[in-house]
C-alpha cells in the first residue's frame, strides 16, 4: 500500500473551539492556533497523514482529506 | 458512509466545552459505528442527564433522551420489545453509577445485549462540579471543599461482578483503542460495558488543579497502560486498559424467545 | 349449558384479561401488594402470545422499560400499589412530555409510607393527579364491579393510543382481591383503538411532535424509517430541545389540552336513579359498590336518593358533576380517603356547603351501614 499522500488540511472554523488538542499531540507539529484560536496548518509539509489530529478532535473540526480517499 | 452522515449536522458546534472529553467519545463512537456497516435505522441511542447525555441529539440514529440515571431501564424495554435493534447507551459516570447503579447492575446481571459506554470524567459536569462515585478519595469537588472522602468504584471490576458479558476501559487519549473496543462492544451479543477516561476540563480539571484538556490528556496517557504490561507491575497505580472480559453467554432477549416458545407449547 | 365464557375471578385476573383484550404486548413490573396478581398472571399469559414480560429491579425501572417498549410499537402496562406508584413519578412525567402511550395500574392501598398493605384505601386519588412534578395533565380512570373494570381497562389502552397519554387505571385493594363473575366479551364486542402511525414516506422530513389539526400526533416505531429524537425536555416538532418560550408555551398547551379539551369524550361514568333524587351520593371504585346497595334499598321505601358513580377521575368532569346535582338538596361523596374527590365535587357545584363526606380511612372497607349512619347524621336523625 502507498503512503497516504496530503490533499488537504479540512478545518471547519465555526466548529473549532481552539482547545489545542490536535495542536499539542501532531506527532510532527504541523497545527497551529491562530490568533482568534481557531487551528491551521502552518507546516503542512511536515504531515504525515496520521489522522490523529482527526480522530481526537473533540469537535469534528479537522478532517486529514489524502488522495487515497478518493 | 462519512462519519459526518451519522450526525445532525444542523446542531454543530456542539454544546460541550472546549476541550471536552465528552466530544471524543462521540468521535470515536461515530468511527466505530462507520466500520459496522449497519443501516442507520437499526440502531438506537439512548441516553440519561448530563453533559455526556447530550450525545444522543447529534447521532442521526433513533434517539431517546431520557431522565437522568434510567437509561438502561429505557433500553432493557426497547431491546427487549424489539431485539433487532442495535442499542447503544452512553451515560456520564454519576448518571450510570449513581443514581443509574442499580440498573447498571441488574442489565449486567441479566446479560441484555446493550453497549454501555461511561463517560467517566469523574465530575459531575452538567451540574457544576459536584462529586461523582468515580471521583475518588481526595478528589476536590463544590460539595468537597476540603477534599473527597468517599472511595470510588472500579467500574470495570463492579461490571464484571455483575456479570456483564464484555467489559473493557479505554481513554479519550487511546482513541485508536478506544474505537475498536467500541466496535467490538457493539458486536458483541450479551451487556457490554466501555468505561471510557474522559475530560471535563472546565470543573474537575480546574478544581483539581488538572490543568487544560491537553494536560488531561497527557495525564491518560502516563498513567494508564495495556492490561497485563510489564509496567503495570513495576507501577501497580497505573490503571489499565484493553478488554478485561470477553465471553459467551446466553444473552436475554434468545432467553426469552425460548420462554415464548415453551409458553405457546403448552398452549397446543 | 355452562357458559365458557363466564368466569368467576379476582379483580386483578379481570384486569389482566382486559389488557389482553385490548392487545397488550408488553409488561414490566415488581411485585407489590396487592397489585402482585397481576405481574404474575401476565409472566404466565403474555409469552403463550408471543408478548413479553419482565420483572424489573423496582418500579422506577418498569416504568421507564414500558415506554422504552411503547416506542418500539408495543402496548405496553406496568401495575403497582401505592409505594412503587410514589417511584414511578418521575418517568411518568417522561411520558406526558414525550407523548408515549402506556397503562399504568395502581391497585391501592393504605398509605402514607409502606401504610397498610394488605388494606383497602383510595388515597391515591391526588397523587394520580400531583404525583408527578409540572403543571400536566392526566387521564384517571376506575370501576367499581369486574365487568367495568375489564371495560376500563380496555379503555386505558383506548384512551392511551388515542391521545397519546399515559392513563393510570386506579384499582383499589377490594376489587383487586375480591371474586365475582366475568362475562369475558367476544373478539370484537368492544372497539379497540390501535396505534395512529405516520403516512410519511421514507425520505420525507417527518415531524413526529407535529399534532394534526385534531390533536393527534401520528406516531412511527424506533426500528422504522423515520429516525428522530424523543426526550423529556421542552421540544419542538421534531423532538429535539428548545428553550424557545413560544415552544415551551405552545407544548405546555398542547400536553393539558389535548387531555383536558377532551374531559367529555373522556369521561366515564354511570348514573342510578339521578332524575328525582333529591340527596344524590358521588363515589367511585369499590366504595360505590356499597352506595349503590344503599341507594338501590332506600329507593323502595320512598328515600329519593341517586347515585352518580364515576368511572374517569381525571380529569376531573365539572361540568357533568355540576349539572347532574343542581337540583339536589345535598350531595354526599362516598370514598375511602379524606375528602379527595369532595374537594373536586366542592369545585364543580354551585353550592359547596351542601357537599358532604361519607368515609372510611381506618384500612376497612365502606359498608351501606357506614353510609346511612353518615346519611342519618347528615339529615339531623341523628346516629
Ligand atoms: C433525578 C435527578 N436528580 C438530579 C438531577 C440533576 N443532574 C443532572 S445531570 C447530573 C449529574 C451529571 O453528572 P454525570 O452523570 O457524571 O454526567 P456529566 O455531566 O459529568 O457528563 C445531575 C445530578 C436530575 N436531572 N435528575
Ligand atoms: S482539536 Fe479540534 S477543536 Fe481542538 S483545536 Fe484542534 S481542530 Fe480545533
Ligand atoms: S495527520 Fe498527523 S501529522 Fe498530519 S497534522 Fe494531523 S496529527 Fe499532524
Ligand atoms: S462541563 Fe465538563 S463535562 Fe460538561 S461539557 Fe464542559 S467540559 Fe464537558
Ligand atoms: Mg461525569
Amino acid at each position: 500500500m502507498a503512503k497516504p499522500k496530503l490533499k488537504a488540511h479540512v478545518i471547519n472554523r465555526e466548529w473549532c473551539k481552539g482547545c489545542g488538542i490536535c495542536v499539542h499531540f501532531c506527532p510532527k507539529n504541523v497545527l497551529e492556533l491562530d490568533d482568534t484560536d481557531k487551528v491551521f496548518a502552518a507546516r503542512r509539509s511536515d504531515c504525515i497523514c496520521c489522522k490523529m489530529c482527526e480522530l481526537r478532535c473533540p469537535d469534528l473540526a479537522i478532517e486529514i482529506e489524502t488522495e487515497q480517499d478518493d | 458512509m462519512a462519519i459526518k452522515d451519522f450526525i445532525r449536522e444542523r446542531f454543530f458546534p456542539h454544546i460541550w466545552c472546549p476541550g471536552c472529553g465528552h466530544g471524543i467519545v462521540l468521535n470515536s463512537l461515530l468511527r466505530a459505528i462507520e466500520k459496522l456497516g449497519m443501516s442507520k435505522n437499526e440502531i438506537v441511542v439512548i441516553s440519561g442527564i448530563g453533559c455526556s447525555s447530550r450525545i444522543s441529539g447529534y447521532v442521526d440514529f433513533h434517539t431517546l433522551h431520557t431522565i437522568h440515571g434510567r437509561a438502561l431501564a429505557f433500553a432493557t424495554g426497547v431491546k427487549m420489545s424489539l431485539p433487532e435493534l442495535n442499542v447503544i447507551v452512553p451515560m456520564g459516570d454519576g448518571d450510570a453509577l449513581a443514581i443509574g447503579g442499580n440498573h447498571f447492575i441488574h442489565a449486567a446481571r441479566r446479560n441484555i445485549d446493550l453497549t454501555a459506554i461511561v463517560m467517566n470524567n469523574r465530575i459531575y459536569g452538567m451540574t457544576g462540579g459536584q462529586y461523582s462515585p468515580l471521583s475518588g478519595y481526595g478528589i476536590l469537588a463544590t460539595t468537597a471543599p476540603y477534599m473527597n472522602i468517599d472511595y470510588a468504584f472500579d467500574t470495570v471490576e463492579l461490571a464484571t461482578a455483575a456479570g456483564a458479558s464484555f467489559v473493557a476501559r479505554s481513554t479519550t487519549y487511546h482513541v485508536q483503542q478506544l474505537t475498536k473496543i467500541l466496535r467490538q462492544a457493539i458486536l458483541h451479543e450479551g451487556f457490554s460495558v466501555v468505561e471510557v477516561l474522559s475530560q471535563c476540563p472546565t470543573y474537575f480539571g480546574r478544581k483539581n488543579r488538572a490543568g487544560s484538556a491537553v494536560d488531561m490528556m497527557e495525564y491518560f496517557k502516563n498513567h494508564t497502560t495495556p492490561i497485563g504490561s510489564k509496567a503495570k507491575k513495576d507501577h501497580p497505580d497505573l490503571i489499565e486498559r484493553g478488554v478485561f472480559v470477553e465471553k459467551e453467554m446466553s444473552e436475554y432477549c434468545s432467553e426469552y424467545d425460548k420462554i415464548i416458545e415453551k409458553a405457546m407449547k403448552g398452549r397446543t | 349449558m355452562k357458559n365458557k365464557n363466564i368466569k368467576f375471578v379476582q379483580g386483578n385476573e379481570v384486569c389482566v384479561e382486559g389488557a389482553l383484550y385490548a392487545g397488550l404486548d408488553f409488561f414490566a413490573g415488581y411485585p407489590i401488594t396487592p397489585s402482585t396478581e397481576i405481574a404474575e398472571l401476565l409472566s404466565y399469559r403474555l409469552p403463550q402470545k408471543g408478548g413479553k414480560f419482565i420483572q424489573m429491579e423496582d418500579e422506577i425501572a418498569s416504568m421507564c422499560a414500558i415506554i422504552g417498549a411503547s416506542l418500539t410499537g408495543s402496548k405496553v402496562m406496568t401495575a403497582t400499589s401505592g409505594p412503587g406508584f410514589s417511584l414511578m413519578q418521575e418517568a411518568l412525567g417522561y411520558a406526558i412530555m414525550a407523548e408515549i402511550p402506556c397503562v399504568i395500574v395502581n391497585v391501592q392501598r393504605g398509605g402514607p409510607s409502606t401504610g397498610i398493605p394488605t388494606h383497602v384505601s383510595q388515597g391515591d386519588v391526588n397523587q394520580a393527579r400531583w404525583g408527578t412534578h409540572g403543571d400536566h395533565a392526566i387521564v384517571t380512570i376506575t370501576a367499581s364491579n369486574h365487568q367495568d373494570v375489564f371495560e376500563t381497562t380496555v379503555d386505558a389502552f383506548n384512551i392511551s393510543e388515542t391521545y397519546r397519554t399515559p392513563v393510570i387505571l386506579l384499582y383499589d385493594e377490594i376489587l383487586g382481591h375480591m371474586r365475582e363473575r366475568l362475562l369475558m366479551p367476544e373478539p370484537g364486542e368492544l372497539p379497540l383503538v390501535e396505534r395512529l402511525r405516520t403516512s410519511v414516506r421514507e425520505g420525507v422530513d417527518y415531524h413526529p411532535y407535529l399534532p394534526r389539526e385534531d390533536g393527534r400526533l401520528p406516531m412511527s416505531d424506533f426500528g422504522g424509517v423515520h429516525r428522530y429524537n424523543v426526550t423529556g425536555l421542552f421540544h419542538d416538532m421534531w423532538g429535539f430541545p428548545s428553550d424557545n418560550p413560544k415552544i415551551v408555551h405552545g407544548l405546555l398547551r398542547h400536553l393539558v389540552d389535548k387531555i383536558q379539551n377532551n374531559v367529555n369524550q373522556i369521561a366515564r361514568y354511570k348514573e342510578y336513579f339521578l332524575e328525582d333524587a333529591e340527596c344524590i351520593l358521588i363515589s367511585y371504585g369499590s366504595s360505590a359498590r356499597s352506595a349503590n346497595h344503599v341507594v338501590v334499598s332506600r329507593r323502595p321505601r320512598g328515600e329519593r336518593l341517586g347515585l352518580l358513580e364515576l368511572q374517569t377521575l381525571w380529569p376531573f368532569p365539572y361540568d357533568l358533576v355540576r349539572e347532574k346535582c343542581a337540583n339536589a338538596k345535598y350531595i354526599v361523596v362516598v370514598e375511602m380517603n379524606m375528602g379527595q374527590i369532595m374537594q373536586e365535587v366542592r369545585k364543580a357545584v354551585d353550592q359547596p356547603e351542601k357537599v358532604f363526606l361519607a368515609n372510611r380511612i381506618d384500612g376497612v372497607f365502606i359498608t351501606p351501614t357506614n353510609i346511612r349512619d353518615i346519611l342519618r347524621l347528615i339529615q339531623g336523625k341523628g346516629v
